[in-house]
């Protein structure tokens, strides 16, 4: 099954919050204000963060209205509640009409781009595409050699210069030498930068900027990779790597943990840009296409209904 | 960092602070923004619950209700709260008890930001304490981790203990604590790859480098950006291991940090360091008081004494700041000044330190080449023209526009802004500190504003400035005296 990954990789995640929901739809509990309130506090513990305030305000609505009287209803409206939020979130890769499509990758540090990288390139490579990847990230000590070696195992042509390198000139390298080699997909590294750091930021827009002179309508998708593991802040990161490197995409990572990657509803209500894939494991197989449902119900654990032991 | 959380947090006391009369009302009222400021910055929400229970039994209680001043009071207990939760008094590194080099283990979830806080460690300890480290590539799980430590090593000029990426990490920690010993090491720094708390197999070979090796130190990397699930993670570290300290990476970014807050409360283990930039030398021992300081924009003066006094020549500035307190300030004051200042740092980060002027500066780009552009034009003065500024007419004004290759509304801006501060000073030559609130702080948006506009006001005399009372806003600060007074101590 192709979530079977995702859900054995969110199982910790299912187990941990499931200790909370189970307790809190344990049979005879009533809807009530303190029930709201423990409600609001777990889906906290999941990176919801104002959204879960906003989820239970709903709730509290429909409770006065009526409209819901008994917990056992409250997970279908959870679950509805927290898809309606994720409405147009889910959306493919998308594929130039001619030519070379050219994957710019973005982020904070050691938010995971580099593995997603790997990752991304095995997916294409496995679906029969010629790819190439340009090792953009020439600040961090030996991140080039750590794409290197993963263009080595995948047997992929890798586009270099050394470390301290302008990131815009392998950019305009790898665009050329993606184009006289007729190569499907040229995925670009870059550098981790925090979106605070104005004159990073400024090189990032640079790096588009060479791209589109080689390549015009390119980079076709610019892929900002979050840390599934980080809290409100994603919010701020989704805003700020939007606005200068145009993301068209997100790659949420480091999945496989205990960590819910609720931030994702925070980001919706602030930016209108799809979640593409969820990294679930540490192989290199464990990039997933990102699928709203699933994930959902594996943060509301409804899929299975395991014994719910608190 | 924290910077929003402040802005939150700060927002929210003030509501109570505002009031003469604290009432149960007004405190609930407060202390409910107080927790949602602390659950939207990330911090756990068992860890936010028990927060604003103890300020609010605190705010309630007879030290407050009966003081003099229960506005202040409140700040002074939310103040303390706040440092209770940063972990109180500051944490040193631990010791070695034994005849071995100090051994200290990092270890944290992938992308923390292990290997770059292993060489910044290494050369904090070179340099504020003439240690002679070692640093051993454990990292065998992710490509290139080793080069990269091993980079950093040659980079800085720092020794790497590095067997390639074969072999079992335990193993490589040993050999190198005994490389250490026989090349007269006295400190190791054990690198060790990043892993998921989850992932059975690789915290099973962490607690085999713990027990082959007995490092002194077992050092927790956290993502200052961390979620909820932070708490979960370090818990589980720290059963295995168990933990020593934590060390706060990122903290440059906007991140409220609340989630790392959170882990010195759940785990009991304090905050010893925190990375505050990309440079191998942003990193900082971490300092509770001054933090929460920090966080409720009290500014951070003693850490601004503290660079000023290790840059700025202090009879110097003294002659100065008298000089400047006549209302004698000339254009040549004006610029040693400013080069005075900018040995500090980047302006952003001197300002912030401010009492009051966190916030203000929040959102504002303080562009530091607007110095150079100044000095440009006071270079491009006559010595008479700096010496009697008032002879600067417009000819003369077009002229050094040209000279230093500026619009002339910026050399307009320039005179007027200095103008502006002659007669602020003289002034608080004969109006005392006390004269300072309220005028003395430049106006951040002017800073940001205009051309070649916009120029802190000279900081004269720093070096003296703790005895003072910061330009505090909105009826004194009383905390911020009594941290200050504990601090002079």
């Amino acid at each position: 099954m192709v979530f079977g990954k995702l859900f054995s990789g969110l199982r910790k995640t299912r187990e941990k919050l499931a200790s909370g929901l189970s307790r809190l739809f344990g049979r005879g509990r009533k809807l009530d204000a303190d029930f709201l309130e423990e409600l609001e506090e777990v889906l906290y513990t999941s990176d919801l963060g104002p959204t879960g305030s906003k989820i239970v305000a709903e709730l509290e609505q429909a409770w006065k209205k009526r409209e819901i009287a008994e917990t056992t209803e409250v997970p279908a409206f959870l679950r509805k509640a927290l898809l309606a939020r994720l409405e147009g979130c889910e959306g493919s890769l998308v594929k130039a009409p001619t030519g070379t499509t050219v994957i710019l990758v973005v982020g904070v540090n050691g938010s995971g781009k580099t593995t997603s990288i790997a990752k991304l390139a095995r997916r294409l490579q496995s679906e029969g595409h010629k790819v190439l990847v340009g090792a953009g990230d020439t600040f961090r000590a030996a991140a080039v050699e750590q794409l290197s070696l993963w263009a080595e195992r995948l047997g992929i042509d890798i586009i270099k210069q050394g470390t301290g390198a302008d990131p815009a000139a392998v950019a305009f390298d790898a665009c050329a030498a993606a184009r006289s080699r007729g190569i499907d997909y040229l995925i670009l590294d870059t550098a981790g930068r925090l979106h605070t750091q104005k004159n990073l930021m400024d090189e990032l827009a640079k790096v588009v900027r060479v791209v589109k002179k080689q390549i015009p309508d390119a980079p076709h998708e610019t892929l900002q990779v979050l840390d599934g593991t980080t809290g409100q802040n994603a919010i701020r990161q989704a805003e700020e790597f939007g606005k200068v490197a145009g993301v068209t995409g997100l790659i949420l990572a480091k999945m496989d943990g205990t960590a819910k990657g609720g931030a994702v509803f925070g980001i919706r209500e602030k930016v209108d840009v799809p979640v593409k894939f969820i990294g679930v494991g540490e192989s290199i197989d464990d990039l997933e296409p990102f699928a709203a449902e699933p994930f959902v119900d594996a943060i509301l654990k409804f899929e299975g209904q395991e014994t719910a032991s608190a | 960092m924290f910077d929003s959380l402040s802005s939150a947090l700060s927002n929210a006391y003030r509501s109570i602070v505002g009031n003469k009369v604290l009432t149960e009302a007004n405190v609930e009222e407060g202390i409910r923004s107080v927790r949602q400021a602390l659950l939207e910055a990330d911090v756990h929400f068992k860890v936010a619950k028990e927060f604003v229970a103890d300020v609010k039994e605190r705010a309630l209680g007879q030290e407050v209700l009966k003081s003099v001043d229960p506005g202040q009071q409140f700040v002074k207990v939310f103040h303390d709260e706040l440092t209770e939760l940063l972990g109180g008094e500051k944490v040193g590194l631990p010791v070695a008890t034994d005849n071995r080099p100090l051994i200290l283990m990092m270890a944290g979830l992938q992308g923390a930001g292990k290997t770059t806080t292993c060489a910044k460690l290494a050369l904090w300890l070179r340099k504020t304490r003439k240690k002679n480290p070692l640093l051993v590539a454990a990292d065998l799980q992710r490509p290139a981790a080793v080069d990269q430590l091993q980079t950093l090593g040659n980079q800085l000029g720092l020794a790497v203990h590095a067997e390639g990426t074969q072999g079992r990490p335990p193993e490589i920690c040993r050999r190198g604590i005994e490389l250490a010993q026989r090349n007269r090491h006295d400190v190791v720094i054990l690198d060790t790859a990043g892993r998921l708390h989850v992932d059975e197999p690789l915290m099973v070979e962490l607690a085999e480098v713990q027990q082959i090796c007995q490092p002194h130190g077992v050092l927790l990397v956290c993502d200052s950006m961390l979620g909820q699930d932070a708490v979960n993670s370090a818990r589980e570290f720290d059963s295995r291991l168990p933990i020593t300290g934590v060390i706060l990476t990122k903290t440059d970014g906007d991140a409220r940090g609340g989630a790392a807050l959170s882990v010195k409360k759940v785990t009991g283990k304090p905050i010893l360091f925190v990375g505050t930039g990309e440079k191998p030398d942003e990193f900082e021992e971490f300092d509770p008081p001054r933090m929460a300081g920090r966080i409720l924009d009290m500014g951070d003066v003693v850490s601004l004494v503290e660079k000023a006094e290790a840059v700025i020549d202090e009879k110097q500035a003294e002659r100065e700041a008298k000089k400047l307190l006549k209302g004698k300030f000339d254009f040549e004051d004006f610029l040693r000044q400013m080069n005075m200042i900018r040995k500090l740092g980047p302006m952003k980060k001197v300002l912030g330190m401010l009492p009051g002027m966190g916030q203000a500066l929040k959102g504002v780009d303080l562009d530091d080449n607007r110095f150079k552009r100044v000095e440009a034009m006071i270079q491009s003065m006559t010595v008479d023209e700096r010496r009697r500024p008032d002879i600067i007419d417009v000819q003369r004004r077009r002229r050094i526009a040209r000279g230093s290759g500026n619009q002339l509304q910026a050399v307009h801006d320039l005179v007027k802004q200095f103008k502006m501060m002659q007669k602020m000073m003289s002034k608080l030559g004969k109006g005392g500190l006390e004269g300072l609130a309220g005028a003395g702080m430049p106006d951040p948006a002017s800073l940001a504003g205009g051309p070649g506009g916009g120029l802190p006001g000279g900081m004269p005399g720093l070096p003296g400035m703790p005895g003072g009372r910061g330009a505090g806003r909105g009826g004194g600060n009383q905390a911020f005296r009594d941290f200050m007074r504990k601090r002079k101590k």
